[in-house]
């Protein structure tokens, strides 16, 4: 079978790497943790993964403001190739400070309908950095990696986590152009105030997807719930608890076994010639 | 080359979040006239570009699109009627600034690479203010003079530091005639800290030499002979007169903390009291490290930076045990004066305890969370005699590859420094911190003050993880007090080293060669590397874009070499250095203080009694610090510091996993009890290490793989009562390790903690020791926690209560100490850790929390409102000693060795066949009700209240 390829982006001050790595894993996909820096000069380097994820942390100490030099640093050396990984079909996650990144590198929302100046994240209503857990509804139906119908609870650890917009214009084009990926809600599904929306988010904007539905920006930390004993209280709960973190990874990983490995099986000299190159056509057959 | 100057404010209808928080805190000082303030981040841009890629760096890398906008060039007071007043707030110069280092590493991204950025910051406060209030304002809220110059209105902004290189003059400090008072004076003129007999033996070190010292070998000398590094009083041999016996040690730590490790000799530990943190087993691969430090004085003078730098320290430790653990841990303990206080109750030189506490949890959240180290365990502790010297203690646990617990460095291995540049800052921080504070330490010792930057840390440390993987060094250690002083004296230490200073990689020119060699500048490693290896490891870190660079080598002559530009410069032993100091002896005298009980009547209920406990500093939520710190970083957290339905129960341990395919977990938890030391340190110390040991029992920890961490605090041990105190508690720390078969594998100590106000008066910190321990856990499914779980369930006490209030929170609220210490059975109370482990082990045990401060009630209303049930408790089940007979003492004696357990009705025999022969009894049952109902042995309802109510109580206290 053809490995799921996920590659981890490492940066100074990028901190959840390896939980990152180990949930992606535990979906059945074979991460790489990699330095921004090697990826950097030798830009092909992505063209062997299909998977992209720019994971949480303090990237450059988020100085200036949270995922701003990472993000100036994604603009100025790997705009093209992370459009191009996109562009292939593939999927591209930002949690926490990688969402950051992905908001202020013009990733997420998007280009085309989106400008730089229309949609940030600032710091929370609350002036400080919090770790609590929320609920999160799921928001679109276009989202690669969402579970629909799911409601799902996982903790957020940041200081600067507050979706805002320009206007309430671009607010309803968000809305109206399915680009909400998660908001924040209470256990029963409704939105409120702090500390049922954390950070004071517009409209609980919890998470942003694009136009296509496979780049996925998110505040919380789905890899901090992969396992059962994550959960806050879960002394109190089943043993046969399933930990909502892992419907983004798995949801990804099947997504592309679906989409991108029976693609590259089917034409051998596909989009994804890394991958396609070391394992033979045969040995994915019994995916399809 | 033009500077340019970028403001950013936030734009009109945005929040402005800073401006808001300085306008809460000046309406908190009392000044009302202030209506509204701005701020704007300044950024000192010097660089060839012009006026359109200025505007692009501005626009695109330092303004927010969305939140902020940005003025090119000096923005004027705005337009309207309110008066204006400019305030700016610049970093002194050679003050370590990470935003600007990050700046310009980002506008070289951008196509141009800055000759310099600086940072400040600029408020403008609209409204009437007076220029006295001016002034306060900006010493008390906006800016801290230690670290930061504060421009007003329209005055120039700072002149860029352009500091001129330094040229070589070596300096001798001469010291062979001097008499008595002139070796007093030169060590009380250059800041030595050392004493007229260390001096002495160093006149007669050079006498015999035949030379006078140079300067940086007497700054050598001070620093590795401090307090600070060698631990003179815990080691040094002392008289003690105790209840007029006399008692004879001639090394008080080696017969007492020492002693009980080596006899109990477990094979489980791998590396006690020899390198930067004791290391035992945690599986057949690796081995987990712990260690624990105070930066109490650098905290007083900035609480954000001392805090900062404390925990950016103490990681630092276990990076430097061995060959490097990875830290997976962070725990903190904070003692301050009451939050309360008016400001008149400061005195001069003093911040105020609410503004330190602020600045501590602040520095430790930002350094500890862009470390990505997960801060799990910690304790507040108030008391007014910490208003002058707050105690910050920082702990780190890391996990290491048990084959690399031991250093291998050898003659011609390079020394190689990495990670952060020297700077000026933290000179004689060693020597500072072994010393008195006085009202004028904020002037001058803010010299010793270290700012530090976490990014650069976790820079070096992904690297270094990776170079350890590698092979491809033979000993780290970190430079931490002493600077590299300290780091290359002690690895060289059986070798010898020559070190060419010159080399050392510097964050701006002028620094001397003796600064080189004792600035305490953050963020450095010393490693140990063959030659063959030197290309491998370099390659590693610059592909990180992490400094490194051979500053010199081990050789094999056990000498010191020091040089600068080839000319030698400072020429030791390195056993004279490293063992030369003078061994002391200290008198020491204990009397037990004439006390008493206090009188109170009996009540009825006690109600109020324990509303007002729950909502005492020392007891109450500290959710408000915990939620600050990210706890769950690197995945591996099990039982997180709030637990419950609602996630805001107090935990009492945290469980980690710290291999995420492991079910193996470790437990870490801590215990003080500073007010019992005013009756007695013995019994304080025994209380903080039974409070250590239940707390890990409580969660699930193996009784049997206890391994314990002191940390003395103390006032001055010169005073022989003091002194008295100190050696009372090591022997405690001696008693309590053999009784629970548990080794003390680490430890420190920061003595002379007191204050000479201006006036002459002393305040003196009370005896403060701080017990942390850390135990294996089996298997993580089987953890417990504290809240109650299901209605119906039972609620069993084991343990004994006893008539002991004295030093109980209960007395405190009511202003009284009393005289009952509560006292450890050192034969019953292993007895009931190991019984109560084994039955959660096996599965028996639904939840499970201990009877601390504020005793049984407050652990009874504890387990209810995290669990969000109630509860109904019989004081007749209560297992208690004959005069423990009044409801107060046995609602709020704080006994030591007694948990509280909720066990299903299904295993009811089998847990109470396990707590045969051990004093326990059925005190309750769990209801659906949600109230706390407690009846005294006359059936009287002496709480009954609801657990809403009990919790908000709880709770309210630092809603900040």
């Amino acid at each position: 079978m053809q490995e799921v390829r996920a590659i981890v982006l490492r940066a100074a001050g990028i901190n959840t790497d390896v939980e990152t790595e180990y949930a992606l894993e535990l979906a059945g996909a074979r991460a790489d943790r990699v330095h921004i820096n090697r990826v950097i000069e030798d830009k092909d380097l992505l063209a062997q993964y299909h998977i992209l994820i720019f994971p949480g942390g303090f990237s450059y100490g988020d100085d200036v403001a949270a995922g701003r030099i990472m993000a100036n640093q994604v603009i100025h050396h790997l705009t093209d190739a992370v459009r191009r990984f996109i562009d292939d079909g593939k999927l591209v996650l930002g949690i926490c400070n990688g969402f950051q990144v992905l908001v202020k590198a013009g990733i997420l929302p998007g280009g085309d309908g989106f400008r730089q100046e229309e949609v940030t994240i600032t710091g929370n209503d609350s002036g400080q950095y919090e770790d609590r857990w929320v609920y999160l509804a799921p928001q679109s139906p276009r989202c690669v990696f969402i579970e629909p119908g799911r409601r799902i609870y996982v903790p957020v650890a940041h200081g600067e986590g507050k979706v805002v917009t320009c206007s309430d214009e671009a607010l309803q084009r968000l809305q109206a152009d399915g680009l909400v990926a998660y908001t924040y809600v209470d256990r029963d599904g409704r939105q409120g105030p702090f500390p049922i929306n954390p950070n004071g988010s517009m409209a609980s904007i919890a998470g942003l997807t694009d136009r296509t539905g496979r780049v996925l920006g998110l505040m919380p930390h789905p890899e901090r719930f992969v396992r059962r004993t994550q959960h806050p209280h879960w002394t109190r709960l089943a043993a046969d608890l399933d930990p909502d973190g892992m419907t983004i990874f798995r949801n990804a990983v099947r997504y592309v076994r679906e989409n991108l490995l029976q693609a590259a099986a089917a034409q051998p000299i596909g989009e994804i010639p890394a991958v396609s190159s070391e394992t033979s056509p045969t040995a994915a057959a019994p995916l399809s | 080359m033009r500077q340019w100057r970028v403001e950013v404010f936030s734009r009109p209808g945005m929040a402005d979040v800073q401006g808001a928080h300085v306008l809460g805190d000046i309406q908190e000082l009392g000044i009302t006239t202030v209506e509204a303030v701005q701020s704007a981040r300044v950024f000192l841009i010097q660089a060839e570009f012009d006026d359109a890629f200025a505007e692009r760096v501005a626009r695109e890398l330092l303004a927010d699109p969305v939140c902020e906008q940005y003025y090119l060039g000096r923005s004027g007071p705005p337009a309207g009627l309110a008066k204006a007043t400019l305030i700016e707030i610049h970093l002194k110069s050679g003050v370590t600034d990470p935003v600007a280092e990050s700046v310009m590493a980002a506008i070289a991204d951008m196509g141009v690479r800055p000759q310099g950025v600086r940072t400040a910051r600029k408020y403008i406060l609209l409204g009437d203010v007076k220029a006295s209030q001016i002034e306060t304002i900006a010493r008390k809220i906006l800016a801290n003079d230690v670290i930061e110059d504060v421009i007003l209105g329209d005055e120039a902004e700072p002149p860029s530091p352009h500091l001129k290189p330094y040229e070589l003059n070596l300096t001798h400090w001469p010291i062979r005639d001097l008499d008595d008072a002139g070796l007093e004076a030169l060590s009380k003129e250059k800041d030595l800290f050392l004493n007229v007999i260390e001096m002495r033996t160093i006149q007669e070190y050079y006498r015999r030499l035949g030379r006078e010292p140079t300067d940086i070998e007497l700054e050598s000398l001070a620093q590795t002979w401090s307090e600070h590094c060698v631990h003179k009083t815990l080691r040094s041999a002392v008289d003690m007169t105790m209840d007029g016996q006399q008692v004879h040690f001639d090394n008080l730590l080696k017969e007492t903390i020492f002693q009980a490790t080596q006899q109990l000799n477990k094979d489980w530990c791998l590396s006690v009291f020899a390198d930067n943190a004791g290391v035992v087993e945690f599986d057949d691969q690796s081995a987990v490290c712990f260690k624990v430090e105070t930066h109490n004085h650098p905290s007083a003078l900035d609480p954000y930076g001392g805090a900062a730098t404390g925990i950016g320290g103490v990681i630092r430790d276990p990076m430097g045990t061995g060959l490097g653990a990875k830290p997976i841990a962070n725990t903190d303990i904070f003692c301050f004066g009451r939050p309360d206080q008016s400001l008149d109750e400061v005195p001069k030189g003093v911040l105020h305890p609410r503004r330190i506490m602020k600045g501590v949890v602040a520095g430790v959240r930002d350094y500890g969370n862009r470390m990505g180290i997960p801060t799990v365990n910690g304790a507040i502790y108030f008391d007014d005699r910490y208003q002058a010297n707050p105690l910050v203690y920082c702990g780190n646990v890391g996990l290491m590859d048990r084959s690399k617990v031991t250093k291998h460095p050898q003659s011609g291995h390079l020394v190689v420094v990495v990670g952060g540049r020297t700077g000026r800052d933290g000179i004689h921080g060693a020597t500072f911190s072994s010393g008195q504070m006085t009202h004028e330490h904020e002037t001058i010792f803010s010299h010793a003050v270290q700012i530090g930057n976490a990014i650069t840390e976790k820079k070096m440390l992904d690297v270094l993880l990776q170079a350890n993987a590698a092979g491809l060094y033979e000993a780290i250690t970190d430079c931490g007090a002493g600077g590299l002083s300290s780091a290359v004296g002690e690895m060289g230490q059986q070798l010898g080293a020559e070190v060419d200073l010159e080399k050392v990689p510097l964050k701006y020119a002028g620094l001397g060669y003796t600064e080189i060699w004792i600035s305490e500048a953050q963020e450095r490693m010393v490693l140990a590397v063959k030659p063959e290896n030197l290309e491998a490891i370099q390659k590693i870190f610059a592909g990180e874009n992490v400094e490194s660079t051979v500053i010199g080598r081990f050789t094999g002559d056990r000498k010191l070499h020091l040089r600068y530009n080839g000319q030698l410069v400072g020429e030791l032993d390195m056993d004279f250095l490293h063992e030369g100091v003078p061994r002391y002896s200290r008198q020491a005298r204990w009397e037990r203080p004439a006390l008493g009980e206090p009188v109170m009547p009996e009540k009825t209920s006690y109600n109020d009694d324990l509303l007002r406990t729950l909502s005492s500093y020392n007891v109450a939520s500290k959710e408000w610090v915990i939620r600050q710190y990210d706890h769950e970083v690197q995945g591996g957290s099990v039982v997180k510091p709030l637990v419950g339905v609602a996630n805001d129960g107090p935990s009492d341990a945290a469980v980690i996993q710290p291999k995420l395919d492991s079910a193996r977990g470790l437990a870490v938890s801590c215990g003080m009890n500073p007010l019992y030391g005013d009756i007695d340190p013995y019994w304080m110390a025994l209380a903080g290490i039974d409070e250590a040991i239940r707390n890990l029992v409580c969660v699930g920890g193996r009784v049997d793989r206890i391994a314990l961490l002191d940390n003395f605090c103390w006032a001055k041990c010169t005073d022989p009562l003091v002194m008295g105190t100190l050696v009372r508690a090591a022997q405690a720390c001696h008693d309590g390790a053999l009784a629970f078969q548990a080794p003390f594998i680490s430890g420190k100590d920061s003595l002379n903690n007191e204050f000479v106000c201006e006036d002459g008066t002393v305040i003196r910190i009370p005896p403060t020791l701080l017990i942390s321990a850390m135990s294996l856990v089996d298997d993580i499914d089987r953890c417990v926690t504290m809240d109650l779980k299901k209605p119906g369930n039972l609620v069993f006490i084991v343990g004994r209560t006893h008539n002991e209030l004295g030093g109980s929170h209960y007395y405190r609220v009511h202003g009284a100490l009393g005289a009952n210490v509560p006292k450890l059975d050192l034969e019953l109370a292993p007895r009931i850790a190991r019984r109560l482990g084994a039955a959660i082990a096996d599965g028996l045990v639904v939840s499970c929390h201990d009877c601390s401060e504020g005793g049984l009630a407050v652990a009874l209303a504890e387990m209810a409102f995290a669990g969000g049930l109630g509860l109904e408790a019989d004081l007749r089940a209560l297992p208690r000693s004959r005069d423990c007979s009044s409801a107060a003492a046995q609602l709020f004696s704080e006994s030591n060795s007694r948990y509280l357990v909720e066990v299903t009705p299904a295993n009811y025999d089998a847990f109470a066949r396990r707590m045969l022969n051990l004093p326990f009894g059925q005190l309750g049952v769990v209801t659906g009700e949600s109230r706390l109902v407690i009846s005294d042995e006359n059936s009287r309802k002496v709480v009954d209240a609801d657990i809403e109510i009990l919790k908000q109580a709880w709770q309210r206290t630092f809603d900040w």
